[in-house]
């Protein structure tokens, strides 16, 4: 019975190196060769040379040999660089931690308590997704504090995640059976294909991968020598069928095996729907405008200034369009026993699990233009962040990039367990569409209107069971949930404006993200008892929490 | 709608004895002022007779009155200053004219920093720093005598012991 979450020191996939960054070289490697193959056709076949280059010289001197041996140590070099990363680069998962270590010259070791974890995400990017490769990255919170596991066999990151949320969540016990189930999977998963850049010894290199994983139970403990190339090739020659085949279906397989999520807490995204929205978005309203102040500077028969100025934005907005395309396609929300799971991307894809109570305030919203639809995005503030990047290059925060109302009330449901029923929901109902009144928020009075002309009726809020909703905004309607248990500090501000009027601007105070729970006008004696409730409610809260080891039974503190 | 009479000025109900932070670190915020002050009244000079604009005195005229009335008010502001240890959290308070209410359990602590500036030594007063896990929490107790801040510290951090919880 083997799993990678055993407390032993295991190393990842044996071609990381190659696949970390290795790439490079290899095409640069590749670019030499095919201009090497052009010389050599022009030596063989007596074409007249172009004169100039490097090769010309180094042919015309004679010292055609002593280059070729140069470029074999350096190849030969390389691979032993390769090798002795990936012997040198080794992880191991404990009941407490989980530890990396590597480095050839500077050595580093870094730990993560897993009580501490605050997201495992699972990244495949396109070309190691090519080799059924997978990066696993376990987030705690802090800056550039993850722990990256690059790379890992594509159904062995699943099951190491699988195990160190199983350790996270206080069972103190990896799921043996599962881990096994992963263990013989990954031996029919391998990673021989030879590259063209690199010829025969990285194809030896990886076939002898697999050779290892054939006769080794446990991964990356057998010697790793470059030994073994014939039978590897036998293997590349009778696997290359299968491979394929294995690799074609791990492509379209969907991104949440279907044991890991109940189908009905699934919630996708029509593809109309989401080049709807990314149509529908504030950027276009810019371009727009900016398209019509460009005619209108032609019109009125200005100068071209405007046009140089505007087309270079134009001109990269398609590229905005098709990468938040691209990054929010096969997008899927699941609730799993250790968390929501989020997935999504078409080429290069992403799929992180956020267990119970590490999202630190949510944010409901609907853009004016998506209103005629009745679409809504859901944003999250989260203590950790993966290096992966989302839709528009910022922090993967996106739990839901457009949805109606009934998805948003699934994936509420998901990301804030237990604030479910029937009177939270019409609480979140009204929270979202209600144009104000008496409707269980408290709403600023009717002199916020100097301030907030439109919006007014509707900016207040209300505390339900541990969690504080705030409602603002008519023409961009906003509701941000902020769990209380989560929260790190209130605050209420008033300057001159507001104190002639009466008012006050409460904010409650979380980790950074993009959702910022701030009211802006309340009547000032509601602030202050706002103050009260929430300071009152988040000791409560964070008392009762029990969400750092969110499995065990009393959530027995240490 | 007849609307209840909510109070102009900010203040919490019940809460009385704020513990108010050194009358000396007026002192501080005092030539803190006058310094930035001299340093504007520095950039208008090369601006008058540098660069030649001749509205110059005026804006060192409008500098100096500004500098004088922030510096009146000084003793205000400082006096307005407070905190207060309560069962489960503390309480900060400060400004009369922008005023702020925080109030920060202690469980959420991240860690306790005192600072101490040139000025602020020689008074003998350190600054005290409450940072956690969000960047707007900002509360930041200055002008505390340096064995108070150094015992306030203590006592926060065996609080927050106390009252561990996740991030």
């Amino acid at each position: 019975m083997t799993s990678l979450a055993d407390g032993e020191w295991h190393r990842l996939h044996p071609a990381s190196p190659l696949l970390r960054g290795g790439i490079f070289i290899v095409a640069v490697l590749g670019f030499i060769i095919a201009n090497l193959r052009e010389r050599l056709i022009d030596f063989f076949f007596g074409v007249p040379g172009h004169g100039g280059d490097p090769i010309d010289e180094i042919m015309r001197r004679g010292a055609v040999g002593w280059v070729l041996l140069v470029v074999a140590v350096v190849l030969v070099l390389i691979l032993l660089g390769f090798y002795l990363s990936w012997r040198l680069h080794a992880f191991r998962v404990g009941d407490e931690v989980v530890e990396v270590r590597s480095g050839l010259v500077f050595r580093s070791n870094r730990r993560a308590r897993l009580d501490r974890i605050q997201g495992v995400n699972i990244v495949r990017p396109f070309v190691p997704r090519l080799f059924g490769a997978a990066k696993l990255e376990v987030s705690v919170a802090g800056q550039d504090a993850n722990v990256q596991l690059a790379y890992l066999g594509s159904a062995l990151a699943d099951a190491l995640r699988r195990d160190i949320l199983h350790l996270a969540s206080g069972l103190r016990q990896p799921a043996a059976a599962a881990a096994a189930a992963a263990a013989s999977a990954a031996a029919a998963t391998t990673t021989a294909v030879p590259n063209s850049g690199t010829g025969g010894r990285n194809g030896a290199e990886m076939g002898d991968f697999r050779t290892q994983l054939a006769s080794a139970p446990e991964f990356g403990t057998a010697d790793g020598g470059v030994s073994g190339i014939g039978a590897a090739a036998a293997g590349i020659a009778g696997g290359i069928g299968g491979f394929a085949v294995d690799r074609a279906n791990e492509f379209f397989a969907p991104e949440l095996d279907p044991d890991a999520a109940p189908p009905e807490s699934v919630v996708r995204i029509p593809h109309g729907r989401l080049i709807g929205s990314v149509f529908f978005s504030g950027f276009t309203v810019f371009l727009v405008l900016a398209g019509i102040a460009l005619v209108v500077s032609i019109g009125v028969g200005g100068s071209g200034w405007l046009l140089v100025a505007i087309l270079p934005g134009v001109i990269g907005s398609v590229s905005y369009y098709f990468s938040r395309f691209t990054k929010s396609l096969r997008y899927s929300i699941a609730g799993t026993p250790d968390g929501v799971r989020v997935g999504f991307g078409l080429l290069s894809t992403s799929n992180e699990t956020l267990p119970p109570g590490r999202i630190h305030a949510i944010r409901v919203s609907q853009p004016l233009l998506w209103r005629p639809f009745g679409w809504w995005q859901v944003r999250i503030n989260t203590a950790g962040h993966s290096t992966n990047k989302g839709a528009a290059g910022e922090a993967n925060t996106t739990t839901l990039p457009v949805g109606t109302e009934d998805d948003v009330a699934r994936v509420l449901e998901l990301i804030l367990p237990g604030f479910n029923s029937a009177e939270h929901l019409a609480l979140i109902s009204r929270g979202l569409r209600s144009k104000g009144g008496d409707d269980g928020f408290r709403n600023a009075p009717r002199r916020a209107a100097w301030l907030r002309p439109f919006s007014w009726r509707r900016t207040g809020y209300a505390i339900s069971d541990g969690i504080a909703l705030i409602r603002r905004g008519t023409v961009s309607r906003e509701l941000i949930l902020v769990p209380l248990a989560r929260l790190q500090s209130v605050g209420v501000s008033q300057g001159p404006v507001l104190r002639m009027l009466r008012l006050a601007s409460a904010s409650l105070h979380t980790v950074a993200g993009p959702v910022a729970a701030t009211l802006s006008v309340v009547d000032a004696g509601e602030a202050l008892t706002l103050f009260e409730r929430v300071s009152a409610g988040a000791i409560e809260s964070a008392h009762l929490d029990t969400s750092h080891h969110w499995n065990l039974p009393n959530g027995a503190p240490e | 709608m007849p609307e209840s009479e909510s109070p102009r000025r900010l203040d919490l109900p019940g809460v009385t004895d704020w513990k108010r932070v050194s009358p000396r670190y007026v002192l501080v915020e005092i030539v803190g002022t006058v310094l930035f002050g001299l340093a504007l009244c520095g950039g208008a000079v090369v601006l008058w007779l540098v660069v030649g604009l001749e509205w110059a005195p005026y804006l060192i005229a409008a500098i100096v009155l500004l500098t004088l009335l922030t510096v009146l008010f000084e003793p205000r502001r400082v006096r307005a200053m407070g905190y207060q240890l309560r069962q489960d959290d503390l309480l900060f308070r400060r400004g009369i004219m922008f005023q702020r209410f925080v109030s920060v359990p202690y469980g959420r602590m991240q860690l306790v920093d005192i600072t101490r500036g040139p000025i602020a030594r020689w008074l003998g007063l350190a600054d005290l720093k409450f940072v956690t896990a969000a960047a707007s929490s900002g509360v930041l107790i200055p002008g505390l005598a340096g064995a108070d801040a150094e015992s306030l510290r203590d006592r926060l951090v065996e609080l927050a012991e106390s009252r561990r919880a996740g991030l």
